[in-house]
This record gives structure tokens, sequence and C-alpha cells, in this order.
């Protein structure tokens, strides 16, 4: 049958897992084995599944940049790693959990260190959850409750497109029924970012002065007083942080969505620290929570695997054989800047491509194994490259969203490589047996 | 003036977040990921007209991409996520796993 004459296949509810919204509304018309419509997504959205859709034509494996099959790739891998004295796995954050957990099983039996994405944008807030905890909340609650949303160093216009109108500022909710109109929008950042015409209240605050803005608020809400002084060097004046301070009190349930500008800026998990804090402070007046903007769309969910299997969220290292957590020792950008990996395994992620100078040149001087759904900046320099199906695409499984609710994704496309999951899979099963003997 | 000091974010952006989807190797994402936005004073002060490509020298290492014009405040330049700003990068991560990725200080000068 010609491709023309294939029937359109319209399916609904379609997960996108692209970004941490994980938006689960989507409509997707399918003809002749490809996606060829896309309603209810954001541009983000749309790319994503329109980009992904198409790509059939690379073999299953690479070997030195040969075509191989999957059997020979998983061994040429297996021994890679099992021969490896301080092997690291990385990244795992745009695949799903039933893959993440096949990762650990083997970080396990390698007693190698894993990573994932978490520790290059929201490790910080994880740190500072472990430090004082993490006052937060559902998106759903955001929707129905919510009548102050501060975004923090976020620009969801350009990260996660559909925030402001499917979560936060723009639906109608059960105590917001006039939607929009029943909330205050502010943003915190550093420049004027398309999300700032959103915004009720744009403070432009100088780079790197976030700890000190937030400390300042932590004091105004305690009824403490402070003076020019102590904000002169913030960009922002005493009466917007008093402004801001009092809205923070007067309001009846308030959210900060933290973004990166203050996790990857200075003082990184102090900050965080220091807005889960105030949140606190915020308890003695009215009801106010906090969430991290996670970007990759299942980093929530590597994080929560992790967590439940190994006790840490990230930077996990199993060479004394018991997981043991240090951010800066057992964190991919530490152990590959200081040269002490000797063997890595990348999933679901393109580390060649946006790590620092030192750690990518380390990268590419030991044995890389990678699996991907596409050719990336990584894939191009791996040793073995393994092609997977696209998780939300051609592969189903769980992906938790932003404020950690799990939603199961589904396949809408038939895949004509293994997911994730199965190559993981084969991967534990080879090195177990490599180890054992 | 030659050169100047400025503090360099580096972020996301729709045309760096479509075009990875597109493809790394598309025009999109190549322009998005290699493009440095920059307030028109500091463009003022080095000489410098949209699409004019500038060394950029950060404790990290260093890199070439072209400028334009944009709405950030004077002393403050933008650029995509990508393989260009993660040259600029340093490797430090102060004991969190996370290098110095926004407001670190860079030198921006021309080229040719």
């Amino acid at each position: 049958m010609s491709a023309d004459a294939q029937p359109k296949t319209v399916i609904d509810d379609v997960v996108c897992a692209f970004c941490g919204c994980v938006c689960d509304d989507l409509s997707v018309t399918v003809e002749a084995d490809q996606i060829t419509g896309v309603k209810r997504a954001c541009a983000l959205g749309k790319a994503w599944l329109l980009g992904h859709s198409t790509e059939t034509d690379r073999p299953v494996a690479l070997v030195d940049g040969q075509p191989a099959g999957l059997e020979e790739a998983v061994e040429v891998a297996a021994n890679l790693l099992a021969e490896a004295r301080y092997p690291l796995i990385y990244g795992l954050s745009s695949t799903y959990c039933e893959a993440q957990r096949q990762a650990v099983a083997l970080a396990d039996v390698l007693q190698a260190t894993i990573d994932c994405c978490t520790s290059v944008c929201h490790g910080p807030s994880g740190m500072a959850m472990q430090s004082v905890g993490e006052p937060t909340c559902s998106l759903g609650e955001v929707k129905n409750r919510a009548d102050l949303l501060i975004y923090w160093g976020s620009n969801p216009a350009e990260s996660h497109p559909r925030h402001f109108t499917r979560y936060s500022s723009i639906p109608k909710g059960l105590f917001r029924p006039n939607g929009r109109k029943d909330r205050t929008v502010v943003l915190v950042d550093v420049r004027p970012t398309p999300s700032a015409r959103a915004a009720d209240i744009f403070l432009q605050i100088r780079p790197g002065k976030d700890f000190e803005v937030i400390w300042a608020l932590r004091a105004l809400v305690q009824g403490k007083a402070i003076d020019d002084r102590a904000v002169a060097d913030t960009g922002l004046t005493l009466e917007q942080i008093q402004n801001l301070a009092e809205r923070m009190k007067s309001c009846e349930y308030g959210i900060i969505l933290v973004g990166q500008g203050l996790t990857q800026s200075h003082g990184k998990h102090m900050n965080l620290t220091a807005v889960f804090l105030l949140v606190r402070d915020l308890y003695a007046h009215t009801k106010f929570a906090v969430m991290p903007m996670r970007g990759h769309g299942n980093v929530t969910g590597i994080d929560a695997v992790l967590a439940w299997q190994t006790g840490y969220p990230f930077g996990v290292n199993f060479s004394r054989g018991y997981p043991r957590f240090n951010p800066g020792e057992f964190t991919a950008v530490d152990l590959l800047s200081r040269g002490e990996t000797d063997a890595a395994l990348i999933v679901a992620s393109d580390p060649i491509a946006v790590f620092p100078r030192r750690a990518i040149e380390r990268l590419k001087e030991i044995p890389l194994i990678a699996i991907d759904t596409h050719e990336s900046e990584t894939t191009k320099v791996a040793k073995v490259v393994f092609t997977t199906g696209t998780t939300g695409i051609h592969a189903e499984g769980t992906l938790y969203r932003m404020d950690g609710i799990p939603l199961r994704t589904r396949q809408v496309l038939p895949s004509a490589y293994p997911n994730d999951e199965e190559v993981l899979g084969q991967l534990v099963a080879r090195v177990t047996e490599l180890v054992d003997n | 003036m030659n050169q100047a000091k400025l503090i360099l974010i580096a972020g996301r952006s729709l045309k760096q977040g479509t075009g990875m989807n597109i493809g790394k190797e598309s025009a999109d994402y190549q322009t998005a990921v290699s493009t440095l936005e920059m307030n028109g004073e500091d463009m003022g002060r080095l000489g410098l007209q949209d699409g004019d490509p500038v060394r950029i020298k950060a404790a990290g290492g260093e890199a070439i991409v072209n400028c334009r014009g944009s709405n950030v405040p004077e002393g403050l330049a933008f650029i995509a996520y990508g393989p260009w700003s993660s040259q600029l990068m340093d490797q430090e991560t102060h004991g969190s796993g996370m290098p110095d990725s926004k407001g670190f200080e860079v030198e921006v000068e021309r080229v040719g």
C-alpha cells in the first residue's frame, strides 16, 4: 500500500516527554508510520514530536563507527565497562523510569558511579532539600489555589512554554475562577526575558545577588527592620523588596518557581536553601510552596528512581559495594575534569554538547558508550553507539512530571529499534556474567 | 576600545530548544547556540554591528561567535546553551557538581 493510501490515525491524550511539564493532553495524527500533525503542543513539544518521528535509517548499533548487530555491540560495551576500574554512567533524564532502574542495576553490578543531568540543572535544589526540606506542592494545587506566582531565575516562556497556560497563571482553578485575573505574577531575573511580558511585576536583579535579596526578604517576613545598605548592590530598591515581602505575606497561596538562574549562579545550593527557608518563614503568615522548574522530560524521574533504590538523587558511587553520595566528588563534571573516570556509558544525554571543556576532553580520551535515539555530539565520538526508540514516541514507560506526579507515556509509532530498557537490560545481564567470572 | 568585560549568562532559548529537535546540524540550531546577545551600548563601544564575529575569553576557555543586539542590560551578555557556551565554562563546581554556567566574567573583543 502506498503511503498516500494509509489511513490517518488520531491519538489523543499523548504525553509529551520533552520538558518537565510532561503535558498529557496532546493529540497526534499518524499517517504511514509518521507523525504528521500535533495539536495542543507548544513549539518545543511540536518540534520534538515531529523531529523524532522519521528516523529509521540508522543502524541499531555502531562499533568503532561501523554498523554492528545488537548482540555484538552489547558484547563490546559490556567488556569495556567490566574492564574499567572507575566507570561512570551518566544522563538518563530523557528516558523512562523502567530503563533508569536498569541503569541503577548496571551501576550496582559494576560498582560504578551513576550520575544524571540533575547534577548540572537542579542538583543544588536537591542539596538544599536535604539540608532544610522542600515545602512543595503539586501543579494541581498551583492551578486551583495559587494567587501569587513568583518565577525566580526561570524563563518558562522559552523553557516550559505551556507552564503559564496549563498549570500556573492562565488556567481557571477551583478557588481561582477568573484564572489570570485572580493571580499576580512576579518575575525575578537578571534580564528581561520573554517571560517578563507575562508578568505583572518584573524585578531585574543584579547577577549573583539572589541570596542577598532572599535573605532581605526573610528579614522582612520575620518583621525585622533592614535599611538601604543591606540591598545596595542588588539592583533592587528596598521599596521593591518590601513590596514583594508584603505581597508574599498577604497572599492566600503563594508559590516560588525556581529556575537555573538560582542553581547555576554563584551561591548555588545556598541560594536554594535560602528560598526554602523563606518559604518556611512565610508559613507564619499564609500558605506558601516552592517548586523547581525541572528541564528534561524525566529528570525528576531519575532523581526518584535513584533515591528509592540508593537513598540519593544524583552523584551516587558504588565503588565500595554500597551507595555513597557526595556532590563534587561523585558528580560527572568533577569526575571527568579530574581525569578519574576511565570508561563511560551515556544514556539519553549529550554531555559533549554542554559539559565544560576539560570534562569533554576526558570523555574523548576514554572508552565511551552512548545509548541515544539520534546522532549527537556524544554519539559522534563514542566507541559503541546503540540506537534506541524515543521515550513517548516509540517506547512507553513512566515519567515523573516536575511536581513528582507519575504519568504513563504512550507509544504512538512502531519502532525499528530496541528501547532503552532492553539495551540496558542486556548490558546488565552480560556485565553480570563477566563480573561473576 | 577593543575589548569589554561583561558578565555572561548562558541559558535556554526557544530557538535552541526547537533547533535541537530539528537536528543539531541544522542551521537553526547552529545559529541559536553561536550567537552572543549584547546590549546596544556595549556593542557601540566595541564598534560592533549585528552579525559581527566576536571572541569571548573566559576562565574555562574561549570561543568565537557572532553578536547580536538585544534587550540584555548593559554589562551583561547572553548565549544559549550549546557547544560554544560549554567552551567557556570552567570545570570548577565548588563541591556542588554544578559548574558556574551563569554570571561569570568574560572578555569580549571584536574579531578582525
